[in-house]
């Protein structure tokens, strides 16, 4: 089936089968390959993506329900790999293997969007479907706290009203 | 990879350097085990353009690329194998780019990813190599100058000559270098450790950026022109063959180009019978998989199940021994004497690597015969040997892509998903992807094998070890244990106890098995470690202090006997360091909650853990704190890394105590997603705080040592907690309520 849909800002149209996941008209029809396939049953949260902004499991989100759906991916969550949360993953150097980490960040950019300034507790409830086999876990929740400042900082600097400009959709 | 400790490295074989000059300026240098046979070298026959086949490339602009030989899985060799050359090059970091090798032995020798060997085979033999070529930078500096070599210096890839003022750098000096003799790599001079400006560094992962912002990199990753994908759908009972199947309906599926019965061999690590269903998409595949109906011939372990497993152990302990490994002094003579005798028997159950990257390979036989393959693997040498041998290829016409492997934790040792996509690309005559599902991963892995020991031990009046037996029966044939599922003769505390024996009876096996992180180790040191603590509460001594005396006791025998060195004060010293840090023994803990402490040597690398760990009165437990005390030698080549390392084994290993088990029922694995082999959880990571113990011997690995003490560390926080012992694995089959 035909299915148009907003995929990192760009309109895009694919013609595939309506219960293919969104997970392989990424990264097969569309060749964006950040997003990983872990379980294909919701479970690792390796294929995170978001979908209106909400942090969805696009291995089990057939692509008939993405009629006109506005997606984001790894590859479109900053242009350059400058997002907060990029950098604080950068600085703190926190893959080992790498391979959830698209979905991780994902994953922690939905809940930062929600709540910029997350404790521990909201952190581990936030993230805790997305499986990390490498056990990176004790970095990514400092990255998190790390990408939630530097936001701080980048809100102060631009001298705009920081909780407006953090909570804007 | 060798699940025990060797006592010493082989010697490296004679290496001999070529430089050669780039067409447009610069300098390449290579290392080669066999000049001769260096010629030909197949990566050049690649499709995607020639590869970089040396060691060192130096371009004018200053630009130096090394390349990183062996397989990165996420413990960081991609980073630490090039550090070790740019430190002796003395290079800018910063001007530094890393290239991933592909497979070619002979330029690279070793390039596996197992047996935490990476450090321990290269740190001398990559320092050279950079040392070799900082040598002809300074030699074609001293010659360009006309001045003394010993006159010039170097620093951050730039050459200087302070009596005359002058200086120049790497890159305007590299097209001179490349006219120079390459140096005699064994008596090339290395910097002195107190020199270095990058070993013991923390520098981060060379791939952290493009991980982060979704780079395709790992083996799941290729994209071919022309590619079709695969899925490979085997027997749930291991080995088990295709009586028939539905293929002819399979192929009218959406999009399915093919599919078609693969007979297979009788080996578990080779092909294996099955139907291969080949689409335009994998989705395709995946669907028309749904559809597919086979009739398999199950073969003869169809019968076989942890239950019975159980059964069979049982009966084998109470018997006399299939056979004696080690026997040092009279144990039942010294058991017969002994103040206080303790038996108890121990037991750990099979489990998967479960990495997150399902398996999967690309490979495209070419019109000219050459056979090309892109894997996420381990050991791409042996899967190169693999796809020869089944295809009947020859070893040369068949060039290895290493990807990155989206965790490998062993399995990737094997390459039983390279010689399926091999042979599906081969019947296809495209370029195929082959990936399996998650529970195609989980119910056909090479499962850590399931163990079970049966100690007895003795104490004197005094509360010291005087007799030790173990009767360990594990899985096999009548000529080998199944992969994985050995144990060393010297196995501790064997030279610490007078009257040691280590008994083992073997019960045949119809399921996979191979290496999961600290192979062996991974079970053993649970089981010993446990017992150990049960001894010391039978002496009544405090466990940490009990430990200590155990490894202060006479050795029995001095080392040379080729058994491997144990370092009695390498273990004491990181038993005092987790100790101190943990303020062990300092604090009243509420009942409930209970600190455990374990150590073990593997690998060459000693770890000692402290664990502190609640349980619940509804006998849930929770991890509260770990601290980890190590020693894997004089440097800690990239902490930032090892830290990472350190906490993610620890953790690992507390992950598979907590709830990790394959069980086989019928001959099959019974799990088959995260939904019943679970892996840790975000909420359930615990602080991990690692310290490192420096010792003056020569680096060691660090992917796997610290993994085995956590297990037992933790179960003997449990004993602390509550006073249940728990002799059997997963917790998570335990009862621990307590009131």
């Amino acid at each position: 089936m035909k299915v148009t849909l907003k995929v990192n800002g760009q309109p895009r149209t694919v013609d595939v089968p309506g219960d293919m996941p969104l997970l392989w008209t990424l990264r097969d029809t569309l060749g964006l390959k950040g997003t990983k396939f872990g379980c294909g049953l919701s479970q690792c949260g390796a294929c995170t993506v978001h979908i209106g902004g909400a942090a969805m499991r696009s291995c089990m989100t057939p692509i008939a329900s993405c009629q006109g759906a506005d997606v984001t991916t790894i590859e479109g969550l900053s242009a350059d790999g400058t997002h907060a949360l990029q950098r604080a993953w950068e600085e703190l150097d926190v893959p080992q293997c790498g391979y959830c980490q698209a979905g991780q960040i994902m994953s922690a950019a939905s809940l930062l969007a929600k709540n910029p300034h997350p404790t521990d507790a909201e952190i581990d409830d936030a993230m805790n479907e997305n499986l990390c086999r490498c056990a990176t876990y004790l970095r990514i929740r400092k990255a998190i706290h790390r990408a939630a400042e530097l936001r701080g900082q980048q809100a102060t600097q631009a001298g705009a009203p920081k909780r407006l400009q953090e909570h804007a959709p | 990879m060798s699940p025990r400790p060797i006592a010493s490295l082989p010697v490296t074989r004679r290496d001999f350097l070529r430089v050669s000059a780039i067409a447009g300026g610069g300098l390449l240098l290579s290392s080669y085990l066999d000049p001769l046979g260096a010629a030909g070298s197949l990566s050049h026959r690649a499709a995607d353009g020639p590869t970089l086949n040396a060691f060192i490339r130096i371009t004018p602009d200053g630009i130096i690329t090394i390349v990183a030989k062996n397989p990165e899985i996420g413990q960081g060799v991609k980073t630490m194998l090039p550090m070790l050359i740019a430190e002796e090059l003395d290079a800018d970091w910063t001007k530094v780019r890393i290239e991933q090798g592909d497979l070619d032995p002979k330029s690279y020798q070793g390039q596996v990813a197992g047996g935490s060997t990476a450090t321990p085979s290269n740190w001398l033999p990559m320092r050279r190599v950079g040392a070799a070529g900082r040598a002809m930078i300074v030699a074609a500096a001293a010659a360009t100058w006309g001045v003394p070599a010993a006159e010039c210096e170097t620093e951050r890839g730039v050459v200087h000559h302070r009596a005359s003022g002058r200086s120049a750098t790497y890159g305007e000096l590299a097209t001179k270098a490349a006219t120079m003799e390459a140096p005699d790599v064994a008596t090339v001079a290395l910097k002195d450790p107190r020199q270095f400006r990058i070993i013991g560094q923390g520098v981060r992962g060379v791939d952290t950026h493009a991980i982060i912002t979704g780079v395709p990199m790992y083996g799941i990753d290729v994209s071919v022109p022309g590619m079709l994908y695969a899925t490979f759908v085997k027997c749930p009972v291991f080995g088990g063959k295709v009586a028939s199947a539905n293929v002819d309906a399979i192929a009218a599926q959406p999009g399915v180009r093919k599919a078609f019965v693969v007979e297979g061999g009788a080996a578990l690590g080779g092909l294996l019978s099955g139907v291969a269903i080949v689409a335009d998409s994998w989705w395709q595949a995946r669907s028309a998989r749904n559809k597919l109906k086979v009739t398999w011939d199950e073969g003869e372990t169809a019968d076989q199940g942890s239950a019975q497993f159980a059964a069979q152990a049982a009966a084998l302990a109470s018997q006399p021994p299939h056979k004696t490994l080690r026997a040092d002094g009279d144990v039942a003579g010294a058991l017969a004497g002994a103040a206080k005798r303790v038996n108890a028997a121990y037991f750990y159950p099979f489990i998967a690597h479960a990495s997150l990257e399902p398996q999967n390979c690309t490979a495209h036989l070419h019109p000219d015969g050459l056979m090309e393959i892109w894997a996420p693997s381990q050991a791409p040498a042996g899967g190169r040997a693999l796809v020869a041998q089944t295809l009947g290829l020859r070893e040369n016409d068949i060039a290895i892509h290493i990807t990155r492997s989206g965790g490998g934790f062993g399995r990737r040792l094997a390459n039983d998903y390279m010689v399926e996509a091999a042979w599906i690309a081969k019947v296809v005559g495209a370029p195929v992807k082959l990936l399996w599902t998650r529970e195609d991963d989980i119910q056909h892995d090479f499962y850590r094998p399931a163990g079970f020991h049966n100690f007895s031990a003795g104490l004197d009046a005094a509360g010291r070890v005087v007799a030790w037996r173990n009767h360990f029966v594990t899985f096999g044939d009548e000529k080998n244990v199944a992969a994985g599922a050995g144990i060393g003769a010297t196995e501790f505390p064997q030279h610490f106890v007078p009257n040691f024996t280590l008994d083992v009876s073997i019960i045949p096996l119809g399921v996979p098995t191979g290496y999961l992180r600290a192979p062996g180790s991974n079970g053993i040191a649970f089981a010993t470690q446990s017992f150990i603590d049960e001894l010391a509460v039978a002496a009544g001594k405090d466990p940490l202090q009990f430990r200590l005396d155990l490894l202060a006791a006479a050795p029995v025998e001095a080392a040379g006997s080729g058994a491997p060195p144990y370092d009695a004060a390498r273990a004491r010293g990181v038993l005092e360091l987790v100790r101190e840090k943990s303020g062990w023994g300092k604090s009243s803990l509420p009942r409930g909650t209970g600190m455990g402490v374990a150590f073990h040597f593997s690998h060459r690398g000693y770890f000692a853990e402290v664990v502190k760990a609640s349980v619940s009165h509804e006998g849930k437990v929770k991890v509260e704190q770990v601290w980890v005390a190590g020693d894997i030698g004089s440097e800690i080549i990239n902490p930032l890394n090892a830290e990472n390392q350190v906490q993610g084994s620890v953790q690992d290993g507390l992950a598979q105590a907590l709830g990790q088990e394959i069980t086989i029922e019928k001959g099959r694995a019974v799990q088959s997603n995260f939904d019943d082999f679970p892996l840790l959880r975000f909420a359930d990571s615990v602080p991990v705080e690692v310290h490192f113990l420096k010792s003056a011997v020569p680096p060691t690995g660090l992917g796997e040592p610290a993994l085995p003490p956590a297990p037992p560390a933790l179960c003997n926080a449990i004993f602390a907690a509550t006073g249940k012992r728990v002799r059997s694995l997963p917790l998570s089959n335990q009862d621990l309520r307590w009131s």
